[in-house]
């Protein structure tokens, strides 16, 4: 696209998108004041970890700072206001997901933890040698590498889903994979490499057709849209706090309840215990059952505000906007001659990948960083898929609800240094 | 930009495009494979050693302009050095890099060569492009055949 008719492109994209006070938002986030390498920081790594608004921040000070003691055990008032606190974001994150019951909300570390749980425990009580889980071409490795220790351990059998040219989900292979041996399919809801959406309620229905159980990799997906698990019917849900705008180290799970109870433990401790002798322990109904130790109480405290910020702002809004912003990107981007954008799915979150004929994802990424542009280069956990399309690695612009055209704007300008240095 | 042009200077761009000795020798005798586990870039360095000298030297691989470069800046420095000379030379490329050392002294005129890389050491997130191939050099030598990665422990 010519400079010429750049402007044009602009105004027609902000017609369509419905009010949105990027500027507004942008305040919100103290961090993207913070100039680096003397320029202003285009943030477009929010795919890896997002950036925290203040009112997240707040919320963990706030935490720290007049409410803070442990959970679930102090018979004082500090105890049971933290307490209350902790159980209240339970409630917010069961809200936001429209769960049934505030107990099917489990916290753990991130999604990993949440995916290496069900692996644990649904896994190895509900699955034995011979039977069959199936994942994609799509997942982080945080979506694999917890079911090839499962099958190191009680020798399942994994069968992976394909992806077409465009990144696109193949629901025809997946039905031909599926089958009676089939007992859990692990998939993710959005591609964090290529940005691709899959067709879950198909995904779920046909699994669940088979009789087998469905876990969604929720964790590129909660930050973009609104997530409905009862509209999805999957068994497990599992996200991660940190890309939905809240702090690092808080994660969940969502697990049908029915599910959660019948399963075993994932780690035993405190506050995961109804009884404990050295003969013999039970275990507390869930959602405790599955938080051994003292949780990252600030941490569930901090999700539910950032929680909030994102449903006060609207995914209707937000997504718009993203989409807006995933669309420019895409048209500018694909008009930089030797450019290849990997990952054309026809429904996407805001996330490029692309890679150069002329220069390396980790060299595009120290040139764009020069630039103040924050980009993820290299394989994004998705070693399997970057094999898929033949290519080592992947440079890949993910926006978050504070970017702008702007931000595009100054990345193809960073695009065109790292074309003039590398010819 | 300035500071780019340091970091990719027209050696290294060079080097990069058409590295040199990038195949395997005929008579290679030792060779060993290295990881950068975090980015994906991966070499194989092959080794002729005859009568404790370096006769020939080739690799292979892939990955960004730095470690390209590097790896084949590193064959053209070590062709004929013994194989004590080429562990010297590692570990004066290996504190260049890591900003032990500054390039002096009397193996300097050795290392002349690799200075053009000397810019990475402002991009600490780029030292291990750089010093890869280097390690994965190291374990040729020590007729090391696991793999070496650049996150395994001791490794910088």
């Amino acid at each position: 696209m010519s400079i010429a008719t750049r402007p044009v492109a602009v105004n027609n994209l902000t017609a369509n998108t419905p009010a949105y006070d990027l500027e507004r938002v942008r305040a919100d986030f103290p961090i993207l004041a913070r100039p680096v390498h003397g320029r202003r920081l285009v943030f477009l790594d929010s795919a890896a970890s997002a950036q925290k608004p203040r009112a997240v921040i707040d919320a963990v000070r706030n935490c720290y700072e007049t409410e803070y003691a442990n959970i679930h055990r102090g018979v004082y008032w500090l105890s049971e206001r933290a307490t209350l606190a902790y159980e209240a974001s339970r409630a917010r994150v069961a809200k936001f997901l429209n769960a049934r019951d505030a107990a099917e909300v489990i916290f753990t570390r991130n999604a990993t933890e949440a995916i290496n749980l069900v692996a644990h425990s649904y896994g190895a009580s509900f699955l034995k040698a011979g039977d069959e889980v199936i994942l994609s071409w799509l997942e982080h490795h945080s979506n694999i590498v917890p079911w090839q220790l499962l099958r190191d351990r009680i020798g399942i059998v994994i069968k992976v889903v394909p992806v077409d040219a465009a990144g696109e989900f193949l629901l025809d292979e997946y039905e031909r994979l599926l089958g009676p041996r089939t007992k859990l399919v692990a998939v993710t809801h959005t591609s964090n490499a290529l940005g691709t959406v899959t067709p879950l309620r198909e995904i779920v229905r046909l699994a669940h057709a088979q009789g087998a159980k469905v876990l969604v990799d929720g964790s590129q997906a909660a930050p973009h849209r609104m997530v409905d698990v009862q509209a999805l019917d999957c068994d497990f849900f599992a996200f991660t706090g940190h890309k939905v705008y809240g702090p690092s180290g808080i994660g969940v799970l969502y697990g049908k309840a029915d599910l959660l109870r019948a399963m075993p433990p994932y780690q035993g401790g405190g506050d995961m215990i109804r009884t404990v002798s050295f003969e013999k322990t039970e275990y507390a109904d869930i959602p405790n059952r599955f938080e051994a130790g003292t949780p990252h109480i600030s941490g569930a405290i901090g999700l539910a505000a950032a929680i909030d910020y994102v449903t006060e702002l609207g995914f209707d809004r937000i997504g718009a906007h993203e989409q807006a912003v995933l669309d420019y990107a895409t048209e500018r981007l694909g008009d930089i001659p030797g450019l290849r954008i990997v990952g054309t799915a026809k429904q996407k979150a805001s996330i490029v990948s692309f890679v150069l004929d002329s220069a390396h994802p980790h060299d595009v990424g120290t040139i764009l960083d020069r630039s103040g542009v924050a980009v993820r280069a290299g394989h994004h956990c998705a070693q399997p898929l970057m094999e898929r399309f033949g290519i080592p690695g992947t440079a890949r612009a993910s926006f978050g609800l504070y970017n702008g055209f702007d931000d595009v704007d100054v990345l193809v300008e960073g695009v065109r240094r790292v074309k003039e240095i590398f010819g | 930009m300035s500071d780019l042009r340091e970091l990719y200077q027209e050696v290294i761009l060079d080097h990069s495009r058409q590295p040199r000795n990038f195949r395997r020798p005929a008579g290679a005798n030792r060779e060993a494979r290295g990881d950068n586990p975090l980015c994906g870039d991966k070499v194989t360095v092959f080794l002729t050693i005859e009568d404790g000298r370096v006769k020939d030297v080739g690799f292979e691989g892939r990955g960004c302009a730095i470690s390209m470069a590097s790896a084949s800046l590193m064959t053209e420095v070590l062709k004929g050095k013994t194989e004590a000379e080429a562990r010297t030379l590692f570990e004066r490329f290996h504190d260049e890099m890591t900003g032990k050392s500054a390039c002096h002294g009397a193996a300097a005129g050795e290392l002349d060569k690799l200075t053009v890389l000397s810019g990475v050491r402002e991009y600490p997130m780029r030292v291990k492009c750089a010093t890869l191939s280097w390690h994965t050099l190291m374990a040729a030598l020590n007729d090391r055949h696991d793999r070496i990665s650049t996150e395994g422990p001791g490794e910088e």
